[in-house]
């Protein structure tokens, strides 16, 4: 693989890790938390409505989730390709 | 001892020891000045982010907000948390690789142009001083409130302290002061909730508490809040009230695009050693925010349960089932002596009566049948919610004491990331980077002190005759971040071709689009009666919040540029390989 066909492959694969995050991030937020949230109530989660609970609690949770995700994905994409700092 | 000489001893306790860090951190280069070296380790910078990004509105007022909003409080919770997710991955590790010390400098070398890096420092001072405007009110309440004392001795007493050690440590004084706030804030903040939810629930942790049943009874403790405001008139807690869901959507996305446009918070990365660091510590200031953000919910619900409770101890609809005037807690009488709180005996009963007087159906039946003529609540104000909490649950002086100290250390660290943001993008953006390219380190560093001095006067004049109400200018800045600066760095990184004048007339769509619909609403530069519109939902454009309107804004700024990009040359050869520099945290060995 030339360098640039390596970059180019290395940023393809950082892009679907973002559109995989991404796409979680918008469902247990916009989805869960506010669109969803009424039915979801009917369902509950340690005492909480579980459409309140991912507004006021579980989507917080998740993005802290996310971050961390993403901070590992990307330390192993580094390496793999050879980008990696010391 | 008195609850007025413990406060004096917590706040200035605490303000000994941001001056000894400032001393201890002196700033000797601009390196120093403007990015602390960039040697801050990523679990210290996380915590210095979380105290740089939790001000005063997510000390003082949101758990308030939340209390009254309920489910639909979620989008503050939501919105300023969720935004770290976009800047982890969207732009806080390019932003380090790149290098620099100011966000407009980023954007004037990607584009190539003075004019992009000016539009930047423009949208940056706009956003800034309006954020910081809430920070300096922030304090005034503090003092005015809680240590009753003078608003303005207060104030400047603060302005004192932030002068210290912002003009002589500069980032590096600023971010070892703000691990020590963040230190502060939190025990501040939880030390209360986790009383308060043992009491109520017998679970240590609020976030626990908030999902269990009340002691001694199977009801759960939501259930019996949702219960309660409706018996009294009001929407269920958990319902969708206060805002529609389409607002809900809008503010929690705009405040989402706000938080990772945020200049003074995007430059709290630029501090960590290497890309990989910038990473993980946007995942650690999460973790130390959600501490605070998943408390809030609870300490929310549990002071409105404690409130209606105050009020109400009896059964709704009883003659004795309300509070007694004459037998009212303390905490309502300290209250009512700030202003903050007042009530009116309508019926004159004697009693103070607190439920729902716009729902008509349910008012006309209180009068009928039990002769209630009105809320006798006249002013709640939402912002007494969290400082009243250790009061309304009976908790002793000294945590009284430290929450005063916590919303102090709230507002100063807030405050001092953003003077610096500020003072940076004129010393270094302006002065070094367009007026005087020659200026020496020693005399740039100069400037900077000089800048931020001036900054923070201007802050402190604008805490003492604030233009508006803390919670919603802080709002407003999200708004702007969210139109202006969010789009263009994004577009920046992930778009190769985009160019100068696309992110120029980005840029200053979003902006103009955006204040022109809040100036529409709240007035030409917040002044009150120049607004052309009532700030209500039928005249807003479909239904659009203007503290909600930064996501439209955002979304112009996106459209606007890249159909100028179209239109327009493509940038020069070698800026196309500076993006993909920027893409990758080392250049590959191997070939």
């Amino acid at each position: 693989m030339t360098q640039e066909e390596s970059r180019a492959a290395y940023w393809k694969a950082n892009l679907r890790l973002l559109a995989i995050l991404l796409t979680i991030w918008f469902v247990v937020s916009f989805g869960f938390g506010i669109l969803l949230a009424q039915p979801l109530n009917a369902f509950s989660i340690g005492g909480y409505p579980l459409g309140f609970w991912f507004a006021q609690q579980g989507a917080i949770y998740t993005f802290i989730a996310l971050i961390f995700i993403y901070a590992w994905r990307m330390n192993v994409l580094d390496r793999k390709f050879d980008v990696h700092e010391d | 001892m008195d609850l007025q000489t413990l406060s004096f001893l917590v706040v200035g306790a605490t303000f000994v020891l941001y001056i000894g860090i400032a001393i201890w951190a002196r700033a000797g280069s601009t390196s120093e000045f403007y990015v602390a070296g960039k040697g801050v380790p990523p679990v210290l910078n996380g915590m210095a982010t979380a105290a740089d990004w939790m001000s005063a509105a997510s000390f003082i007022s949101m758990a308030g907000l939340i209390a009254f909003l309920g489910f639909t409080g979620g989008a503050y919770l939501m919105g300023w948390t969720g935004g770290y997710v976009l800047m982890a991955l969207l732009l806080a590790p390019y932003l380090r690789k790149f290098g620099k010390f100011t966000v407009p400098e980023f954007i004037g070398d990607r584009f190539y142009s003075k004019t992009a890096r000016i539009v930047a420092v423009i949208s940056l001072l706009v956003i800034s001083i309006t954020y910081v405007i809430g920070q300096m009110r922030g304090v005034g309440i503090a003092f005015s409130n809680i240590l009753e004392m003078d608003l303005t001795i207060g104030l400047l007493s603060g302005m004192v302290v932030v002068f210290i050690y912002a003009v002589f440590g500069g980032m590096k004084g600023i971010t070892y002061t703000q691990i020590a706030q963040y230190v502060i804030m939190i025990f501040a903040y939880t030390v209360p909730a986790v009383f308060i939810s043992l009491t109520l629930t017998g679970h240590v942790f609020p976030q626990i508490g908030l999902g269990s049943t009340l002691v001694g009874e199977d009801t759960q403790l939501l259930q019996a809040l949702d219960k309660t405001l409706m018996d009294l008139g009001f929407a269920a807690y958990t319902s969708v009230t206060g805002m529609s869901l389409l607002n809900m959507f809008l503010l929690t996305l705009a405040l989402m695009i706000g938080t990772a446009g945020l200049p003074h918070v995007i430059i709290r990365f630029f501090t960590v050693p290497r890309v990989r660091d910038a990473r993980k510590s946007a995942g650690w200031a999460l973790v130390f925010i959600g501490i605070l953000y998943t408390t809030a919910p609870a300490v929310g619900a549990m002071a409105m349960y404690n409130f209606i409770n105050t009020v109400q101890p009896g059964p709704i609809g009883d003659p004795q089932g309300n509070v007694v005037i004459e037998e009212r807690p303390d905490w309502m009488l300290r209250w009512e002596r700030t202003g903050l709180l007042r009530w009116e005996d309508k019926n004159e009963d004697g009693r103070l009566q607190y439920y729902n007087d716009r729902n008509t159906e349910f008012a006309e039946m209180a009068r009928e049948e039990w002769g209630w003529e009105g809320s006798e609540f006249t002013r709640i104000d939402r912002d007494i919610m969290v400082l009243a909490n250790p009061q309304i649950a009976g908790l002793p002086n000294w945590v009284i004491a430290l929450v005063a100290a916590g919303g102090i250390a709230a507002a100063l660290s807030t405050a001092a990331g953003l003077l610096l943001a500020i003072s940076s993008s004129i010393s270094h953006d302006l002065l070094k980077g367009v007026f005087m390219p020659k200026i020496s380190e020693k005399r740039e560093l100069m400037a900077g002190r000089i800048a931020m001095a001036f900054a923070i006067l201007l802050a402190g004049y604008l805490g003492l005759n604030p233009p508006g109400f803390a919670a919603e200018v802080v709002a407003l800045a999200f708004g702007l971040a969210a139109a202006s600066l969010f789009p263009v760095l994004m577009m920046g990184i992930f778009m190769k071709k985009m160019n100068r004048e696309g992110a120029i007339v980005g840029m200053l769509v979003g902006l103009g689009s955006t204040l022109l619909y809040i100036f529409l609403f709240k007035g030409w530069f917040f002044l009150p009666g120049t607004n052309m519109f009532p700030d209500t939902a039928e005249y807003w454009l479909f239904g659009i919040n203007p503290t909600g309107f930064g996501v439209i804004g955002a979304i112009l700024n996106f459209i606007a540029a890249f159909l100028v990009m179209k239109i327009t040359k493509a940038p020069p050869e070698h800026i196309q390989h500076l993006v993909e520099d920027v893409r990758v945290p080392r250049v590959s060995t191997s070939s």
